[in-house]
């Protein structure tokens, strides 16, 4: 979406096709050589005179009207008639790839080219070769990674697919598209094997790059699973120590407690206690976020367990609340509304605190229309 | 004094008002981080006194003309014109200025040229049908909100176009022949729902399906197994929402994903942990609180603010305001970048969002700068305004469900879709 319009400017630069000239008759008379890459209008072209171009049908008063190039038009008037018809030519698929390079978005092209693959038995290698450069080109596209998939499938190899998307991603470490079709391919063809050390790899290059973290996930949720204590033991202290390198990277801190949410944060044993160590040398907003975490849990774990006393339960819930206090009012005021929610549900669930005894929520005037300054 | 971590730096000690240093230091660290050197911020005189103004002439001015003509540079979105029609004309309901009644005239006539005759809308006159267009056509028409708006869509065939799409394991592909992802549900159950041809037995396994989307983040996917993203993240719940099951989330976890997404210091959101802020996600990801806040109250939860939303309200209207406007109209991403329609209308609908708290019992505002600066409130379901979507609803409830069960014949199509689908072939007659 961005990098549609010129910045500020709002000049329509007339698009310019250097090898376009339509004036042939000037040089009738001289020796003159034609050249045959000079672009030339599928309107001109004698290859073409059989097909009668389709326009656009926008109707009398158009709206979102857009100022196609002359070659934008003619190339879909083109399309168009082809479409059409339903014809089915190694002419009509050469089309496809202008129409492709005008608009790569143009999902009918994209579907139109894949009948013609099929109908004419087109060479999927090249095909291959033709979407890898496209790719390149234009990797924030939906289109074309779905037509790269199709063409995987047909030919069912993926081969070369995740040195492919290692490349993609070496240009941008966080392209969606190119994640979807690398797990796509490594479940569909079971390539499991090399994957955990791809995502160390991007890891060292970025420890915050949220998608390699939820690959690694990915790759350990479909392989050995999150179950095996060795295994949690082992990713708890990668986790830790990428915090130690970083301590301000979410990423490391959502993967730990994403991890362990469903058996209990409270779980893993003596994991409360190295946060805490942690906590004094390098503390964050993420880390507060967790200590919480690991309160409320053990808070409701509690509620099963009879060897957890009145008192205890009370200095864990004072402890969160305190935590909650912290991050709404000091280290993490752009959730200060949420934190706050939190604390008062906390303390209504525990039922530490009778009605009358509950703060009135803080700092909110009288309501109706309000003006901030 | 200033503090070192990991890269970030930050401002310890304030001289001057909290409100004005926050917006200078927020517009100046967004360009500290894009331009790697302290480029002033040009200000303006009106953001110097902390009156924020929402540019509104400006913006009215470029959306007018877009809604009529627009350059070559928009040859890339010449398969997405009913977006281009919704982006443009709910920015205007946004900032209420009135469609004059020829220019919806013409609105209708152009969206029913994308109208399929297998049903559904498609990108441009002559395409295929596409559910993202589909649902751009949609909510055009009911902005519109005409009888004539109304008419164009053919609901019988949007229902066969709905069957048509519809996978197996509850999801749905864009298109015939097309990709899946969560999208697709959300705009499905938008256009069934506001038409009012919406089946349990259409959205059968679709619920599982969006829940499996819900990942170790709290946020969703675009697919089962990726990365949890605001839009995704949206489109799911939201679907969930419409379907009427959004309590089978982990809602806890969603609203942790999701306000923790906004930006500390840019106050503005990102769509994914750890990457940039986004003007877009001011729609997409705060979207999410009113949601949110209406399925937690339905759940019993008595802590509920009855004034606000569980994100911070001035920070994302100061980062819109202050960073996210052209000066000659439109609004972008993040200072640098250029303007477009599709940012216009969510930094406006998030804009909307952060002014209004509520429903249509209870409602607080809080507007930023001017009272000038108030838009139209927006439904945080369909992004179109709330009366619109009532009335839709009351129009399209008259009518009959076209059908119930799966069309006869209608072949269990899998996302592999190596064959020709011969009913796409001869509509360009």
């Amino acid at each position: 979406m961005s990098g549609v319009e010129e910045t500020l400017n709002e000049s329509v630069d007339i698009k310019e096709d250097k090898e376009f000239d339509v004036e042939a008759e000037d040089h009738i008379g001289d020796d003159y050589f034609v050249d045959p890459t000079r672009y030339l209008f599928y309107r001109d072209r004698k290859e073409w005179a059989d097909l009668e171009p389709v326009p656009q049908d926008d109707g009398p008063n158009p709206v979102v009207k857009i100022a196609y190039s002359e070659k934008f038009s003619d190339v879909y008037d083109y399309f168009r008639a082809l479409l059409k018809n339903d014809e089915r030519s190694d002419r009509a698929f050469a089309l496809t790839a202008e129409a492709i390079e005008l608009n790569a978005a143009n999902y009918t092209v994209w579907h139109y080219r894949r009948v013609l693959l099929q109908a004419l038995s087109k060479d999927l290698r090249e095909e291959m070769r033709y979407i890898t450069a496209i790719i390149e080109e234009q990797p924030k596209n939906y289109q074309v990674w779905h037509h790269r998939r199709m063409v995987v499938e047909w030919l069912n190899d993926p081969s070369e697919e995740l040195e492919f998307i290692a490349d993609i991603l070496s240009q941008d470490a966080k392209n969606y598209h190119a994640w979807q079709h690398r797990q796509w391919v490594i479940q569909e063809y079971k390539l499991w094997d090399n994957e955990l050390k791809f995502v160390e790899n991007l890891l060292e290059d970025d420890v915050r790059n949220n998608s390699a973290w939820n690959q690694r996930h990915f790759v350990i949720s479909h392989t050995t699973g999150f179950s095996d204590p060795a295994i949690v033991e082992r990713e708890i202290q990668y986790c830790l120590s990428q915090i130690r390198k970083a301590p301000h990277n979410e990423s490391a801190w959502n993967y730990l407690k994403g991890m362990l949410q469903d058996r209990g944060l409270s779980s893993p044993p003596g994991l409360l206690e190295r946060v805490l160590e942690l906590k004094e040398t390098h503390c964050s907003p993420y880390l507060l976020a967790f200590l919480f975490d690991c309160y409320e849990d053990a808070l409701e774990n509690s509620n099963q367990k009879e060897n957890v006393g009145e008192e205890e339960r009370k200095d864990i819930l004072r402890k969160a609340l305190e935590i909650c206090d912290l991050l709404a009012n000091e280290k993490d005021t752009i959730r200060k509304e949420y934190w706050l929610f939190l604390g008062r549900s906390l303390e209504n669930k525990s039922g530490s605190r009778g009605p009358s005894d509950k703060p009135p929520e803080p700092s909110d005037p009288a309501s109706g229309q309000q003006e901030m300054s | 004094m200033w503090q070192r971590d990991g890269g970030q730096l930050f401002k310890k000690n304030f001289f001057f008002s909290f409100c004005v240093k926050r917006a200078v230091l927020r517009c100046l660290f967004v360009h500290f981080l894009l331009h790697s050197s302290y480029q002033l911020f040009v200000i303006n005189p009106s953001f110097l006194c902390f009156r924020p103004a929402l540019l509104r002439e400006q913006h009215y001015q470029y959306l007018k003309k877009g809604l009529r003509h627009l350059s070559d540079a928009y040859e890339c979105l010449d398969a997405s014109r009913p977006w281009l029609c919704f982006w443009i004309l709910h920015s205007l309901e946004l900032l209420e200025e009135p469609i004059p009644t020829a220019v919806a005239s013409d609105v209708c006539q152009f969206l029913a040229r994308c109208q399929s005759p297998t049903g559904g809308f498609a990108g441009g006159p002559g395409q295929h049908a596409h559910l993202a267009p589909t649902y751009a056509a949609v909510n055009a028409l009911c902005i519109i909100g005409t009888e004539e708006a109304y008419n164009v869509i053919n609901r019988e065939k949007l229902l066969d176009f709905l069957w048509s799409v519809k996978q197996p394991d509850g999801s749905f592909v864009m298109h015939v022949g097309g990709e899946v992802d969560v999208r697709s549900a959300y705009c499905a159950a938008s256009v069934a729902s506001l038409t009012n041809i919406l089946t349990p037995k259409l959205f059968e396994d679709t619920t599982n399906w969006i829940l499996s989307c819900q990942n170790w983040e709290g946020g969703l996917s675009g697919v089962p197994g990726l990365e949890a993203h605001g839009g995704y993240t949206f489109c799911g719940t939201a679907a969930l929402v419409i379907l009427g099951k959004e309590h089978m989330l982990d809602l806890k976890a969603l609203l942790r994903w999701v306000v923790s997404r906004q930006m500390r210091f840019e106050g503005g959101f990102q769509g994914r942990c750890n990457k940039l802020v986004d003007g877009c996600y001011s729609f997409w990801q705060a979207g999410l609180l009113p949601l949110l806040h209406r399925a937690l109250f339905k759940e019993g939860e008595s802590e509920l603010s009855r004034q606000r939303w569980m994100f911070e309200q001035q920070a994302l209207q100061e980062y819109i305001l202050l960073c996210c406007q052209n000066p000659a109209g439109g609004l972008l991403d993040k200072p640098g970048k250029s303007r477009d329609f599709y940012h216009t209308c969510y930094c406006l609908s998030g804009l909307s969002i952060a002014q209004h708290f509520g429903n249509m019992d209870l409602h607080h505002e809080m507007i930023l700068g001017k009272e000038e600066n108030r838009l139209a409130p927006t439904h945080p379901v369909y992004n179109i305004c709330p009366e619109k979507v009532s009335q839709a609803l009351q129009h399209f409830h008259r009518l009959p469900v076209p059908y119930e069960n799966k069309p006869p014949g209608k072949a269990d199509t899998a996302v592999k879709e190596p064959t020709v689908d011969r009913t796409q072939g001869c509509h360009y007659d």
